[in-house]
């Protein structure tokens, strides 16, 4: 591989700004001859901040931070040429992460199959081919306790020996790459940076249960995505590793994509077959599973796109040395989507069993400036808030379900003091009602009806009796709903309730929204000791609710504000209060 | 539209998915690509051709997000209602552009120029709130600068209709 070395030369804080350091490594590459030989790429992020200028070497990843323009002759003739390591300058991050799924993002150019087969790749279907019967693959996926990572945490291994053992002649392999969880983009992430590691997945799933035939299933909404998978699956087509006869074996395996058109309720299995098929995403009962009846009525595995990123790895490591990391139910490492109200959002991938706050607040840098972290969210529409006095809680499935939540794909929504809480669950909500399929009556009618119950709490006009119907219609459409959508869709009601219950009974007692999120509990007021007359909140108001001239001060008229919040903005003294 | 020439260019993407199975959708997506909706007319010729009763084409088309049975404005304007995007504000971004173009989402401007519509989720949560216009992807926009993004826009339009 070329030397390839990145340069992050922006730093935020600190004395040295933005300079043109790009220019002076390039002008050191120079003075020795290698600026055709070395690959100088200017990145705007490399998951190092506060440290000044950084810069990675690479093939050999040696990563320096605080560099200074005298520093960069010795990097160039030391790393560059030499390819070793300046001890006394290299960075070693203390990193509570483990990169295992993410192994080959942002390392290898994703449209070259070369790359990945440098890093490894395609070395694991050799070795099942050659060495294991698709029974042994699947026991050795099965010993190294690797769960599905698409959010239910089936076991891999065993859904592939079940499928296996279906009876049927044609089987078929799906991956799931309906990412459509609102704040989760790990999936995303996956199949651009690294598609060949997830086509090889499937092959080794496909030669393990028995098919001959898989199918990508992409959300249409990642053009990126599909263009990446297109062109991997192009590329094993022309090396030999997809088609008739792979690698000089008698197995056979192609491979398909098929589109998304915008329902979340496709990344359902049976739903997801539907779609699929050619039909409207209408999930079907369960059982029979789609292991033993699935596409076309065949059996059918179905597996997500990071678990199936984990496959590779797992087949060349061996299955109990991938059983080593993570906690007893939980194996593995996990990778999160952090993002909303945090300081470095981004993906992050741990081992099973870190604690929250590791993630949160020891990589991601805790809430943004001037603020602090209330809650987090995991899961999406099917999981749960998590309050910061919880964040000793390790992520797993087992402890994560305890918690009221759920692990789900990965998004991890990072809430902060200005967040309501019955607001969230609203928005949450609102999101499943939108996204129900309409086939069952608890799901439909229920969604329908709790969002309309939260509406009268955000409102303002909501009672005491609101919250414990709110509680009933959740539990029925727990037992009651057809598909995981309805069964999950009330779980963010539910921990929202359980945990900040206080939260809602202000909105219905007091009439009061404590975090000042809910639009119509929030009163704007002049505080007139403060106010300098300065006269800016009255030219702000778009609907002409303040009045009052330079001398004697202004008023808002509630009955016409409707609580924008400009005259709070324009305020420089601050003498607008709003509560 | 004239119905020979939908019908050669319908025949054209339904013959490459000829013979697998389960291709409406597939199909629907090209043609959406074609013509940026699915035309009634289109619809009709394609029921002959895939021999599908045009309800289950409706069917389908009704019930996924993405497919569209009236054409777009010029400029597709997509403002990510995910969960990042809307605890960082994406909700007023949406609201300042009701405003300033008189659409609520889902509708086009009188002048056909942009077409609002609400997305769950583009998947660049980092760039939170995130508002999308064609192909461009617009990350940390606040209130005061969707102005300024739209005019970009309309100025484009109109120095193209002059020359």
């Amino acid at each position: 591989m070329a030397k390839t070395v990145f340069v992050k030369d922006t730093a935020i804080t600190g004395k040295d700004r933005t300079r043109d350091f790009y220019g002076f490594f390039l002008g050191g590459l120079r003075e020795k001859g290698l600026e055709n030989d070395v690959q100088l790429v200017r990145v705007a992020d490399i998951g190092v901040y506060g440290q000044g200028m950084v810069v990675r070497v690479l093939p050999e990843d040696f990563l320096y931070v605080n560099v200074q323009d005298s520093d960069i002759p010795a990097v160039i003739t030391e790393s560059v040429i030499g390819g070793k390591p300046i001890k006394d300058k290299l960075f070693t991050q203390a990193s509570k992460q483990a990169r295992i799924v993410l192994r080959n993002c942002g390392v290898i150019d994703p449209e070259s199959i070369e790359d990945y087969i440098a890093r490894d790749g395609y070395q694991a279907l050799a070795k099942v081919l050659g060495e294991y019967t698709p029974e042994k693959t699947a026991q050795e996926i099965k010993a190294s306790g690797l769960r599905g990572r698409g959010g239910a945490g089936f076991p891999t291994g065993m859904k592939w020996e079940i499928t296996r053992k279906a009876p049927g002649d044609q089987k078929y392999m799906i991956c799931n790459g309906d990412e459509g969880d609102p704040g989760a983009y790990m999936d995303r992430s996956v199949l651009e940076g690294d598609p060949h590691s997830v086509v090889e997945g499937m092959i080794i799933g496909g030669y393990a249960i028995g098919a001959s035939k898989g199918y990508f299933y992409i959300r249409a909404e990642y053009p990126l995505a599909i263009a990446r998978i297109e062109k991997a699956i192009e590329q094993c087509r022309k090396h030999g590793i997809l088609g008739e006869g792979i690698l000089g074996s008698s197995f056979n395996f192609d491979l398909e994509i098929r589109l998304g058109a915008g329902a979340f309720v496709c990344g359902e299995e049976t739903a997801l077959i539907a779609s699929i098929e050619g039909k409207r995403g209408y999930p079907s009962p369960r059982p029979p599973f789609p292991s033993i009846k699935g596409l076309w009525g065949k059996p059918t595995c179905i597996n997500n796109v990071e678990t199936l990123a984990n496959i590779p790895v797992i087949i060349l490591k061996g299955g109990s040395w991938f059983a080593g990391i993570g906690t007893e139910g939980s194996k593995g490492t996990k990778v999160f989507a952090v993002t909303g109200k945090v300081k470095n959002s981004g993906l992050v991938e741990v081992p099973m069993g870190t604690t929250i706050e590791d993630i949160v607040y020891g990589i991601c840098g805790g809430a943004l400036s001037g603020k602090s972290v209330k809650a987090i969210q995991t899961g999406g529409p099917s999981g749960g808030v998590i309050p910061k006095e919880y964040f000793q809680t390790k992520v797993d499935y087992e402890s994560l379900q305890k918690m009221g939540s759920i692990m789900g794909s990965g998004g991890m929504i990072v809430m902060d003091e200005d967040d309501c809480m019955a607001d969230i669950a609203k928005f949450y909500l609102g999101f499943c009602v939108d996204e129900s399929c309409g086939k069952c009556a608890p799901c439909r009618i229920g969604g329908t009806q709790m969002l309309r119950l939260l509406k009268k709490v955000t409102d303002g006009e909501g009672t005491r009796k609101d919250l414990d119907q709110l509680e009933q219609i959740s539990f029925a459409m727990q037992k009651a709903s057809l598909c995981g959508l309805g069964q999950t869709a009330p779980n963010p009601v539910l921990s929202t309730l359980h945990y900040y219950r206080s939260e809602y009974e202000a909105h219905v007692d007091k009439k009061k929204c404590p975090a000042c999120k809910c639009e119509k509990l929030i009163r704007f007021l002049i505080m007139s000791e403060k106010c300098v007359k300065c006269g800016m909140c009255f030219k702000a108001c778009p609907v002409g609710a303040i009045s009052g001239n330079r001398e004697s001060g202004y008023l808002i008229d509630q009955t016409k504000c409707v609580r924008c919040g400009q005259c709070f903005e324009v305020c420089k003294p601050r003498a607008i209060s709003r509560s | 539209m004239d119905k020979a020439v939908i019908e050669q260019e319908v025949r054209e993407i339904a013959d490459s998915w000829k013979g697998k199975e389960g291709n409406l959708i597939m199909v629907l997506h090209q043609i959406q690509n074609r013509y940026g909706y699915v035309p009634r007319e289109v619809s009709l010729v394609l029921s002959e051709i895939l021999d599908v009763p045009l309800a289950r084409i409706y069917e389908v088309i009704t019930f996924y997000h993405f497919f569209r049975l009236t054409p777009p404005g010029k400029h597709t304007i997509s403002v990510c209602m995910g969960t990042a995007c809307y605890l960082k504000g994406g909700a007023e971004i949406l609201g300042e552009l009701e405003h300033l173009l008189c659409v609520k989402p889902g509708e086009t401007t009188k002048d056909g120029q942009f077409h609002l519509e609400v997305v769950r989720c583009l998947g660049c949560c980092g760039l939170a709130p995130v508002v999308k216009i064609g192909e461009k992807v617009y990350g940390g926009v606040k209130k005061k600068d969707v102005g300024d993004i739209i005019t970009q826009y309309s100025e484009d339009s109109e120095a193209k209709t002059a020359a």
